[in-house]
């Protein structure tokens, strides 16, 4: 069986039961990739196939042959942090870092969707094609990786910040203003 | 986890052919249900047959309707432009179930055929009729908060999870249909009979023959689609099944309700159409006292056990608040 992995074509015979998540981290030493609960509750375990983002617990490694698989050792380029990963660590979007590779893959996933301007469940109209983004929506999207730590504010913050980067300055702006909002409630109080 | 066979069908004709020359095939979608039903050992299939690669296309019927491969993955059935301005409740209905990692795995035959998630089901340590028949309900004496109140037996009280198939229910006219082949050929059924109430027997909870799979879903053309919503009570604000779910929509004509469409999630045993609802607003005049006739005539057959009787008014309040929410907007013309 053949797996394109972080732009590497690797190879391995194994199992049929073995998921996508036990081959990378058995097979191919890329512990970087978390087991949480192993049943698609938790989002530890998420990886990138073709951009998207799954998770590999749940994935059969037979079902994603020939496909090309990032992990969060492929996100950095050159000894560069992804912006994204700079962004966690900007906005400590951390505590124990269990949940951080998940958080990482889903992040870049999901930034993804939005330049594609796909919808969500709280996005109010549907059928729109410029997708209005704001806090919840960030929310909602991340809602598949869970932080038991509960730094969920700073991750939140991570993300915002490079979605702000990433998605050009008026989206930026109107993020800039929501997170100064909070910033100024903050101080204020 | 029991050890398996691996086949990839590159089309069904492929699929029915693997699957009958293995014994105990199971067809496998995006896994995310059966691959951890396989780790419990609640599935024990000695093989699978890798449906993904059947058709991934979401076509227009050319009577304004879409046929949907079931290899359609959920993030790009909800996804599509089309879906989202002809059938919001459907975009709407995928969106708000799982995770975004799981709607990019999951397929549409494989979410239609999605099994409960009753946790006596998956647990092989208690007793369930649906997973060893003739052995038992632990449910129905133990922890049954989420469990249905529409369609159940003595026998058996889990909820179908699936938000998806709710949305389709309500699509189903004449036309809507699900696209089966097996080895006598293709057959349609209409999605609301695809699915089976328990009874004495919850094992069976398909009309699917052995080997037969899902090829397509067609919705029909449906003008007041446009206008259609899908709303999910839980217990936290995301990913989570729901406790109650509706899906909706109504045409009016003048002050009257021309026509309407309502389904249920998270309180029956199957998708549950809300027929007698149907049935009782049609031709009425769109008021307050219509509608809580309406929702009370559905709900007249509600078999409701202690954890679970809240189900019965939170149902109530969120229909007739989804349905004043339809009628408002078709009174101004607006959108859902």
């Amino acid at each position: 069986m053949q797996w394109t992995i972080n732009g590497q074509v690797r190879q391995a015979e194994v199992d049929f039961r073995t998921s996508l998540l036990d081959l990378l981290r058995e097979q191919f030493q890329l512990s970087g990739t978390k087991k949480g609960c192993n049943q698609g509750a938790c989002g530890a375990c998420t990886v990138l196939v073709d951009g998207e983002r799954i998770n590999a617990c749940l994935a059969l490694a037979v079902q994603y042959q020939e496909r090309e698989i990032t992990t969060v050792e492929g996100l950095a380029e050159h000894g560069t942090l992804h912006p994204v990963q700079a962004a966690f660590v900007e906005h400590d979007g951390f505590q124990c870092g269990y949940c951080t590779p998940g958080q990482l893959c889903s992040a870049v996933g999901m930034i993804g969707e939005l330049e594609r301007d796909l919808p969500s469940a709280v996005t109010v109209d549907l059928a729109t094609d410029e997708i209005e983004w704001n806090r919840d929506e960030l929310r909602e999207r991340m809602s598949g990786n869970l932080c038991r730590c509960g730094a969920y504010n700073g991750i939140a913050d991570a993300i915002a910040a490079s979605l702000g980067r990433e998605l050009g300055e008026e989206l930026g702006e109107e993020l800039g203003e929501e997170l100064g909002e909070e910033l100024g409630e903050e101080i204020v109080r | 986890m029991r050890a398996f066979d691996y086949h990839q069908a590159t089309d069904s004709e492929q699929a029915i052919e693997q699957a009958g020359r293995c014994r105990q095939a199971k067809y496998l979608g995006g896994g995310t249900n059966l691959v951890d039903l396989m780790r419990e050992t609640v599935e024990r299939p000695q093989a699978l047959i890798d449906v993904t690669r059947l058709s991934h296309d979401i076509d227009e019927t050319g009577d304004g309707g879409l046929k949907i491969g079931a290899a359609v993955t959920n993030a790009a059935l909800a996804g599509d432009a089309r879906v989202r301005s002809r059938y919001p409740l459907l975009a709407r209905a995928i969106l708000s179930g799982a995770s975004a990692q799981i709607r990019n795995m999951a397929t549409v035959g494989g979410n239609l055929l999605q099994r409960t998630r009753c946790a006596y089901f998956y647990d092989v340590a208690t007793r369930c009729n649906k997973r060893e028949p003739g052995s038992g309900c632990d449910a129905l004496e133990g922890f049954h908060r989420y469990h249905a109140i529409l369609g159940t037996s003595s026998s058996c009280i889990a909820t179908h999870p699936s938000d998806m198939a709710v949305a389709l229910v309500a699509l189903v006219a004449l036309e809507a249909r699900v696209h089966l082949r097996g080895p006598d050929g293709e057959r349609q059924l209409a999605l609301t009979e695809l699915y089976r109430e328990p009874g004495e027997r919850p094992d069976f909870e398909t009309e699917l023959q052995p080997e037969e799979v899902i090829v397509a879903v067609e919705l029909p053309p449906l003008p007041m689609a446009s206008r259609s919503e899908y709303r999910k009570v839980r217990d936290r604000a995301s990913y989570a099944f729901a406790l109650v779910s509706v899906a909706s929509m109504v045409a009016l004509d003048g002050d009257t309700i021309a026509d309407a469409r309502l389904a249920l999630g998270g309180v029956g045993t199957k998708p549950w159409r809300a027929w007698r609802a149907e049935a009782a607003l049609r031709g009425q005049p769109a008021t307050e006292a219509t509608l809580a006739a309406a929702v009370d005539a559905e709900l007249a057959a509600a078999k409701p056990l202690p954890d679970n009787a809240f189900k019965i008014e939170l149902a109530r309040r969120t229909m007739i608040a989804e349905l004043s929410r339809r009628i408002t907007n078709a009174r101004n013309g607006g959108d859902a």
